[in-house]
């Protein structure tokens, strides 16, 4: 027996115990259930709701076993009738206000109230007197709330002060008048609030979305892996006559551990949005028509061979969303280049692709997930990490708590919910600079070559550089983490390179998560035009995502993206697609703008319909199935690009399933390395000083995509665009806006009149005008020179 | 966009307030909360705003919620507007022996206000006060504006209240 470990007694079997663990955490560990209420083992011990009491032998009481270090040859007794007595007696207490309404809560069949009141309850209550009756609080569009229910767990509260980072439940009052609350009526803010639904152990706390539209043990429970950011966080989904009513967690504690962001857990909603295409559509002489699919597939197969044939394959490509699974997108692009054609991305956001040659095979974190927690710096660039990766910024969150020093070099001054060691907020062209600036604090003391320190020479340093330099090196496992508004700058590849530079002198790890829930399989798939599957090179490489729009194209085959919405540049998108002479889509939803461009509608299935596989950030493939049935007509992509393959008389695409397909393409890809690493060369020189407005954008959380997009719930929060030009209040001065409520904004020969927002967390001299907004596409690309007015 | 809090806090309440800060740890900060509340809430005529206690907040770096929680918990905290006179008849079990109910009712009948309410004119306040107020030997008591008054009689609390202004 080493010095940390004892024995212990439990229910007269002998137990091996860790110094300092509590009672409970040794019971959960050899299988014998303690009931309990208050207690989680991720969060910290309240031991308030006293239904873990337990017999210790020579207690004079009995003791809870949430909060009972456990001491050697201690001798527990979890079901003597003393224990027994203990915890009922507690659960008679907590059902004294407990309203008998589980035949119309929605937590009935799954609540550990109702559960443990089975176990422990009397059959009559004893209790004649009125229960008591609380308020109920609107808290947003998340998370219902049914406070007359709750049992003053605290479990929610502890969530926010302990997980999410922002205290905004609390208990309010005392005594009998003790309330949970938000005190003043407040939406939930939180990223991560839909988990305080999993936590909360009675029906107090419920889905808003979900409520009352099915009943527990109606539901059955189908794994799945989420679709937005690069995590991957594992989630079942829960399914009513084929159809998701909503959507958990499950535990993987390599990934999301228990945890689920808001994005994840309500963008279900979309699958059942009204703009659903349900139905396959052609236009015939300017006129839309639903047609069978073999019609449709039949024209979608006509344009795409008279596109080929007659204007030659290097005027066709498809845009693709980086959300597609790794089948389809390694089918797509089979498709294409067994015609000959190269044009293939999912950068839509990107304008930079100087340096894509020497790209890693995929964009993904330097460690594991888990590892981030590990860090003891990190230093975030270009990205508001808590809204892209929620997950990944629970873990930075976990190192900082732990004494981490986390950095953001950025043009507005997100906030996390921890504290930052440093910011550093410059305009977005500026930020090379200063990256810049970094590197040649740690060139003082190191041996950089001659090139680089000419590169270097008239970069001017200042006290911040010095600071992020020193954690950097000080620190034994730091990493730099590319945000995802990274690829969207002008000098993309001067910002990476210069990361990796500043990463290999201080022995930091560089991350580049990517944006989408499948950036990295996108990129092992050969949904790039410069790259086959694996990353194998290719001799003649097509036209990249912002070639193919601003060049122009005879034909586009759209693949679940809305390019108006998706691309850098919204408004030459709409141009090059109105422009061409067919437009093909693949997508689960239809729009007016895509009515307006597109020839022929394939309608095909997503999230909770699909079965394929994704690559998440730390290059984990995790495959999925179908937990429910595509909606209408609608069918998996993959088996529509299989057909349409087919149809264009190409060999090789005649899969039986998805395994086939999956087998073919993980052996195409081969391992899944992220291989080499960029060569830092720094061939473009660093960006002058910007004299005039810069317009900035980044994407809300809940618009990143086309399914969240049309989730309904998720549009409710404050987590979407407001179509609003945001300035600190020095630019409003500068520019007498300070009292306007309106702005005029020219972008290149567009513009627009828009709300002014005061936001003094934008770098000076930046506009922030969000991306991915419908009130604001008209204005071009995402980051570009702006003029600012009176209206 | 951060609030300013100047006009919120006087200068005298940032005082009082550094003065509680400087008897605790500095990364303590927070246990302040008690002495900074006690003190707005008495610059501000008896009671706390919602504004005032996110003044606390900022001031502490607290989250707001912390500041409500506190504020909600103890009873010597008001967090809706209340008059100018608080009145607190205990009514404990020494008290209550010695009749400190029919103080209650002759107090809520002069002023023609039950217990918790405020008059009219905004004069007094009949707080509601759960504890023993620890003055047995004088039962039946009441505190005013936080001077206790023993042995009362109907005649006794009536020259007490009504030397109020």
């Amino acid at each position: 027996m080493s010095d940390d470990t004892l024995t212990i007694e439990v229910d007269g079997k002998s137990v091996e115990a860790r110094k300092g663990q509590m009672l409970i955490e040794v019971t959960d560990a050899i299988g014998t259930y303690v009931p309990r209420f208050c207690y989680h083992n991720k969060l910290s011990v309240a031991a308030n709701c006293r239904m873990c009491l337990v017999e210790v032998e020579k207690a004079p009481k009995p003791l809870p076993a949430c909060a009972t270090p456990v001491m050697d040859g201690m001798k527990v007794f979890t079901q003597s009738n003393y224990a027994r007595e203990a915890q009922k007696s507690v659960m008679e207490f907590l059902l004294i206000n407990h309203p008998l309404d589980c035949p119309i809560c929605d937590q009935g069949g799954e609540c550990e109230l109702q559960d443990l009141a089975m176990g422990y309850g009397n059959d009559v209550s004893r209790y004649q007197e009125k229960k008591r009756v609380v308020k109920d609080k609107n808290i947003g569009p998340l998370v219902q709330t049914e406070m007359t229910r709750c049992i003053h767990c605290t479990r929610c509260v502890r969530f926010g002060e302990e997980i999410a980072g922002i205290q905004e439940l609390g208990s309010c009052g005392r005594g009998e008048n003790m309330e949970i609350g938000t005190y003043v009526e407040k939406s939930m803010s939180s990223e991560m609030s839909g988990n305080i639904i999993d936590l909360c152990p009675v029906g107090a706390l419920t889905s808003k979305p979900f409520r009352f539209s099915a009943r527990t043990w109606e539901m059955k429970q189908l794994p799945g892996i989420a679709a937005h950011d690069a995590v991957g966080s594992n989630l079942d989904f829960h399914v009513r006559r084929n159809e998701v009513k909503r959507v958990a967690p499950a535990e993987n504690e390599d990934i999301n551990e228990v945890w689920l962001s808001d994005r994840d857990r309500f963008s279900y909603e979309g699958l059942y949005s009204e703009e659903r295409l349900t139905q396959p559509m052609l236009k015939t002489d300017g006129e839309w028509q639903e047609v069978d699919w073999e019609t449709a597939l039949y024209a979608a197969r006509d344009r795409l061979k008279s596109a080929i044939d007659n204007k030659g394959a290097a005027q066709t490509g498809t845009l693709l969303s980086a959300n597609s699974s790794t089948e389809e997108i390694y089918l797509l692009q089979k498709l294409l280049r067994e015609s000959a054609c190269q044009n293939i991305d999912h950068r839509l956001g990107q304008i930079d692709f100087s340096e894509q040659d020497r790209a890693p095979v995929f964009p993904g974190l330097g460690q594991s997930i888990a590892d981030l927690e590990n860090l003891d710096a990190a230093l975030i660039i270009g990205g508001n990490l808590r809204k892209e990766q929620p997950i990944l910024n629970h873990r930075l969150r976990k190192a900082s708590l732990n004494g981490a020093a986390v950095m953001q070099l950025n043009s507005v001054a997100y906030e996390f919910n921890y504290a930052l060691d440093k910011e550093i907020i410059v305009s977005s062209l500026d930020l090379a600079r200063n990256l810049a600036g970094v590197l040649k604090v740690i060139g003082e003391a190191a041996d950089f070559s001659t090139e680089l320190k000419d590169f270097l020479a008239n970069v001017e340093l200042n006290e911040d550089h010095r600071h992020v330099a020193a954690r950097l090196k000080e620190a034994d496992s730091a990493s730099i983490l590319l945000g995802t508004l990274c690829e969207s700058y002008e000098d993309y590849y001067t910002i990476y390179a210069l990361a990796e530079l500043l990463a290999e002198h201080t022995g930091a790890c560089l991350s580049a998560a990517g944006s989408s829930a499948n950036a990295a399989g996108a990129w092992l798939a050969g949904g790039v035009p410069h790259r086959g599957p694996g990353g194998a090179e290719i001799a003649d490489s097509g036209k990249h995502a912002a070639e193919m729009i601003n060049e122009g194209l005879a034909c586009y085959l759209l693949y679940q993206t809305e390019p108006e919405l998706d691309c850098r540049d919204s408004t030459a998108a709409l141009k090059a697609l109105n422009a061409a002479e067919s437009v093909i889509v693949c997508s689960s939803f239809q729009s007016q703008s895509m009515l307006e461009y597109a020839d022929v509608l394939l309608p095909i299935a997503l999230f909770a319909e699909n079965e394929g596989s994704y690559v998440n950030a730390e290059g984990k493939q995790q495959n999925f199935k179908p937990a429910v049935t595509p909606a209408g007509e609608a069918r998996p992509g993959w088996k529509v690009l299989r057909v349409l393959a087919n149809m264009l008389g190409l060999d090789g695409f005649q899969y039986e399933n998805i395994d086939q397909l999956r087998a073919e393409a993980l052996t195409t890809i081969g391992d899944i390395k992220k291989g080499k690493s960029m060569v830092p060369l720094l061939s473009a020189p660093l960006n002058q000083t910007n004299v005039g407005i810069q317009r900035i954008s980044d994407t809300p959380m809940n618009s990143s995509d086309s399914l969240v997009r049309h989730a309904k719930s998720l549009q409710e929060t404050t987590d979407v665009g407001d179509g609003a030009v945001h300035i600190n209040s020095k630019l409003a001065e500068q520019l007498g806006l300070l009292e306007s409520e309106k702005v005029r904004a020219e972008q290149n020969e567009n513009s627009l009149t828009l709300p002014l927002v005061l936001d003094d967390k934008v770098a000076d001299g930046c506009a922030l005008i969000h991306a991915r907004q419908t009130e604001t596409a008209a204005l071009g690309a995402w980051f570009s020179d702006i003029k600012l007015g009176k209206t | 966009m951060t609030k300013s809090t100047k006009p919120l806090l006087s200068g005298h309440a940032r005082e009082e307030i550094d003065h509680w800060v400087a008897k605790y740890p500095e990364d303590q900060k927070q246990s302040a909360v008690l002495g900074a509340l006690r003190e707005v809430q008495h610059e501000n005529g008896g009671y706390l705003t919602t504004e005032l206690m996110d003044a606390v907040a900022d001031y502490l770096d607290m989250a707001p919620i912390a500041v409500y929680e506190v504020a909600s918990f103890y009873s010597m905290f008001e967090t809706k507007p209340v008059g100018r006179h608080s009145i607190s008849v205990c009514t404990n079990i020494s008290c209550m022996l010695r009749g400190s109910d029919d103080i209650v009712r002759h107090i809520e009948k002069k002023l023609d206000i039950r217990i918790g309410e405020t008059t009219g004119d905004k004069r007094y306040y009949l707080k509601e006060e759960e504890e023993c107020l620890a003055a047995c030997c004088g039962a039946p008591m009441m505190m005013v504006d936080h001077i206790y008054y023993e042995n009362l009689t109907p005649e006794k609390v009536d020259d007490i209240l009504d030397g109020l202004e």
